[in-house]
């Protein structure tokens, strides 16, 4: 029963943690551009500007 | 007119305030969210290489901070000082850059991404929810043969109720609405059944979890939620999708013109704020904008778009131009005239409008479903609760035996069966460069049994090629490009072209002297070398269609011009005739060339010099005799035909109108598309129609063990689940799927 009391907690902790998670990429634009995401991971990194 | 079309989920709107959170949260973090931004869509933007060049070419323009382009959606976005750029500026940057860019206003696309948006967010809640209870539930099940306490087991359903009861308010408010919605007009629609059993099955639960009984649904609520959120996803992304294309395409050929203001500056306006009395400059190769007279200049005009005639029309000043035509040669100066004034225009606006109502409203495969499904389960409910109470059963147990059968009838499996296999299909589509733009389009494309094709531009390229039939050398050929090269005359390209094809290189003559109506010149040592028209190459007038040369010794040799056919026109016509499909020809194109071209794509019913009445007058007449008509067509001339058809393709060449009136829009110079989006519309409607079987069958076994109450809360679950994911799976398939010919 003890291992009830905090698994159970964690167990839905875990899965707020993911949701929060997706919320937070929905809306940062992550899932604007699928095809465009794809892309942007093989272009090299800009030169730093002066 | 697609968009006027309703399904039984029209209520569904995103939360007001789910919206502003959203916008808030995306710009928050930028440091330049003050600023304007300017969003354009380009139309060639492919990979990420091209996104990359995209994003440097703007980024290069004075005053823009920066650019991110969105390669889905096809679009880029500027950031830039409030009102420091000028959007044609950005426009012609991208142009240098090799791309095709137009301004986009601001659509409704802003609004249709926070639905989609608004729509994550409730599957993502939905989702939680169902693999938590998910969790708590398969622990009873498996609890309650073991040694699992009473009390335990009391425990984990309040712990379900605590997540499910949010859950199900916030993810089932579009279902909630719509029914709503649907009650309050005395209709019945799909959402009816699904939020009373979702509303039933949780207050039930709740109920039940206090009592401590083992009758708990909240599991199958919340998994039904989600996977109906999914359903109405996919609906909603295809919509987007659609009204995204179609805006890029509005946006893309609504064209801009150069007006010559009163003291003799120019001035580049977007056509919508062109007024009648300004003096607008044309140059060769552009399209006219408006309609207007010409004031200024010599040149020629291919109305091809508008009147299916391939051969271009002289004109000089006084004549009347209409808006969607393309100057040929020389800079032609207009005075543009008040839309209203013209009657061909006007006209084939009256025809359109006329054609859609005639079309009338077609009913979405799902929504006739449900027009049966909706009430029967509703009786089905009701009979089972009347049924166990007539058997002298308590309230209680004939409830819970109801509320069985509405959750296993609710129409997951159903509500997933088409949307899912309507967006493998059209991403399948829209990956080979055809975009669906009515909801309903692939729907309406599966029905097809007569395909009516226009001349100009569908069946054929719609621009000129050298005839095959006049034998011209090399060295003259070569000669004849070295001049052309200088010129953006669809017959100097077309000789450009004709050189490049042989293999001959085709060095431009730098001196080369443009004389607007009547050709090119350019002055050697002794004697001047032409290419232009008979009277300028000193030649006997021939055939229409025709230029000639002159060469420096004097000698002249005529080029024959013709609207070659595409080149598998003949090919995709025979396919479709294999598959049972009547094909005809209806042009504004004169008798002979229509009758050629029906000859070479073998169509054995053709119709020359039609003009739109005609055209929607023989649609009518195939409609009577009870055909439904694929209209195949791209010029101004067949937009009322496009609108009044079954359903109707244009390829992206086409005019404006006309792609906005099209079910859907392909590109390239190949036909070969229109057979890929039958095939694939046909597939789709059989895939739908087996999703339906497999939902159906799903019920036929189930509805009666949840009729005599035999149905467990666990057997519910993996019924529901089960139907989804085959449904999901079997239209999966359609991406991948080989499509051997029609079938």
């Amino acid at each position: 029963m003890t291992a009830l009391a905090w698994l159970i907690p964690c167990a839905l902790l875990l899965g707020l943690a993911g949701l929060v998670a997706f919320l937070w990429s929905l809306n940062s634009g992550q899932f604007d551009d699928l095809e465009g995401a794809g892309w942007r991971a093989l272009q090299d990194d800009e030169p730093p500007r002066k | 007119m697609a968009q006027a079309l309703s399904t039984g989920h029209d209520g569904v709107r995103p939360h007001a305030l789910n919206g502003a959170l959203g916008e808030r949260a995306s710009v928050g973090s930028d440091p330049i969210a003050h600023a304007a931004t300017t969003t354009l869509a380009v139309e060639n933007m492919h990979c990420g290489g091209c996104m990359r060049k995209v994003e440097a070419a703007l980024a290069a323009v004075p005053g823009v901070a920066g650019a991110r382009a969105n390669l889905s959606a096809k679009r880029v976005t500027a950031m830039h000082g409030p009102a420091a750029v000028n959007a044609a500026d950005l426009v012609d940057a991208l142009a240098r850059a090799g791309f095709t860019a137009a301004e986009l206003a601001e659509d409704t696309a802003d609004k249709a991404r926070a639905d989609d948006r608004d729509f994550l967010k409730r599957i993502g809640v939905a989702g939680f929810a169902a693999a938590n209870i998910m969790l708590l539930s398969v622990s009873v099940w498996s609890g309650a043969a073991g040694d699992m306490t009473p009390t335990v087991q009391s425990l984990f359903h309040w712990l379900s109720a605590l997540i499910a009861l949010p859950a199900v308010a916030y993810a089932g408010q579009p279902f909630f609405r719509s029914a709503a919605l649907a009650l309050s007009s005395r209709r019945l629609n799909m959402d009816v059944p699904i939020s009373l059993g979702v509303t039933l099955a949780t207050a039930m639960s709740l109920y039940q979890t206090a009592r401590g009984s083992d009758q708990v649904y909240f599991d199958a609520a919340v998994t039904l939620l989600f996977f109906l959120l999914v359903g109405r996803f996919l609906d909603q992304r295809m919509r987007l999708r659609a009204a995204g294309a179609a805006a890029n395409l509005l946006g893309l050929h609504g064209s801009a013109a150069t007006v010559i203001q009163p003291d003799g500056t120019t001035l580049r306006l977007g056509a919508r704020a062109l007024l009648p009395g300004m003096r607008i400059l044309t140059a060769a190769g552009e399209r006219f904008a408006v309609d207007g007279r010409v004031v200024e200049g010599l040149g020629e005009v291919d109305e091809s778009l508008i009147t299916g005639e391939t051969a271009p029309r002289r004109v000089a000043p006084g004549a009347l131009i209409h808006a969607g035509t393309v100057n040929l040669a020389g800079s032609l100066v207009t005075e543009a005239t008040a839309t209203d004034d013209n009657t061909l225009l006007a006209e084939i606006a009256r025809l359109m409008t006329a054609a859609e109502q005639g079309r009338g409203r077609y009913v979405r495969l799902a929504d006739r479903a449900a027009r049966f499904y909706a009430p029967a389960v509703h009786v089905l409910g009701l009979a089972t609760f009347l049924g166990w109470l007539a058997t002298g059963h308590g309230w209680e147990s004939a409830l819970t035996a109801a509320i069985a059968v509405l959750i296993i009838t609710c129409p997951c499996a159903l509500a997933l069966a088409v949307p899912a296999v309507q967006v493998a299909a059209s991403s399948r589509l829209f990956g080979k460069g055809t975009l669906i733009k009515a909801p309903d389009g692939l729907e309406r494309l599966a029905e097809i049994d007569t395909v009516v094709f226009d001349k100009t531009g569908t069946l054929t390229l719609g621009q000129p090629s050298l005839a095959e039939s006049c034998n011209v050398s090399d060295g003259v050929l070569a000669a004849a490009a070295r001049l052309a090269a200088a010129s953006r005359h669809p017959y100097a390209r077309a000789v450009v072209r004709a050189a490049e094809a042989r293999g001959l290189a085709v060095a431009p003559a730098g001196d080369v002297r443009e004389v607007a109506g009547f050709g090119l010149e350019r002055s050697g040592p002794d004697s001047a070398e032409r290419l232009g028209s008979a009277a300028w190459c000193g030649a006997a007038a021939g055939a229409q269609s025709a230029v000639y040369y002159r060469g420096a010794d004097a000698t002249v040799t005529a080029f024959a011009f013709e609207d070659r056919l595409r080149p598998d026109a003949a090919e995709v016509v025979a396919a479709l005739q294999r598959a049972g499909l009547a094909t005809e020809l209806l042009s504004g194109d004169r008798p002979e060339v229509v009758s050629a071209a029906a000859a070479a794509a073998s169509i054995e019913r053709w119709q020359a010099r039609a003009l739109p009445t005609d055209k929607i007058a023989r649609l009518e007449a195939l409609k009577a005799q009870g055909a439904k008509v694929l209209m195949v067509g791209d010029g101004l001339n067949d937009a009322a035909a496009l609108a009044a058809a079954h359903a109707s393709l244009s390829p992206s060449t086409a005019a404006d109108i006309s792609q906005t009136a099209a079910d859907a829009v392909f590109q390239g110079e190949k036909l070969a598309p229109v057979l890929e989006t039958m095939a694939v519309a046909r597939t789709a409607h059989r895939m739908a129609l087996q999703n339906f079987a497999i939902a159906l069958a799903y019920n036929l076994v189930f509805v009666p063990l949840a009729v005599v109450g035999l149905v467990t809360p666990l057997l519910a679950a993996i019924a529901m689940s089960a139907s989804s994911i085959a449904v999901t799976a079997n239209a999966v398939r359609l991406r991948s799927m080989r499509l051997e010919g029609m079938r």
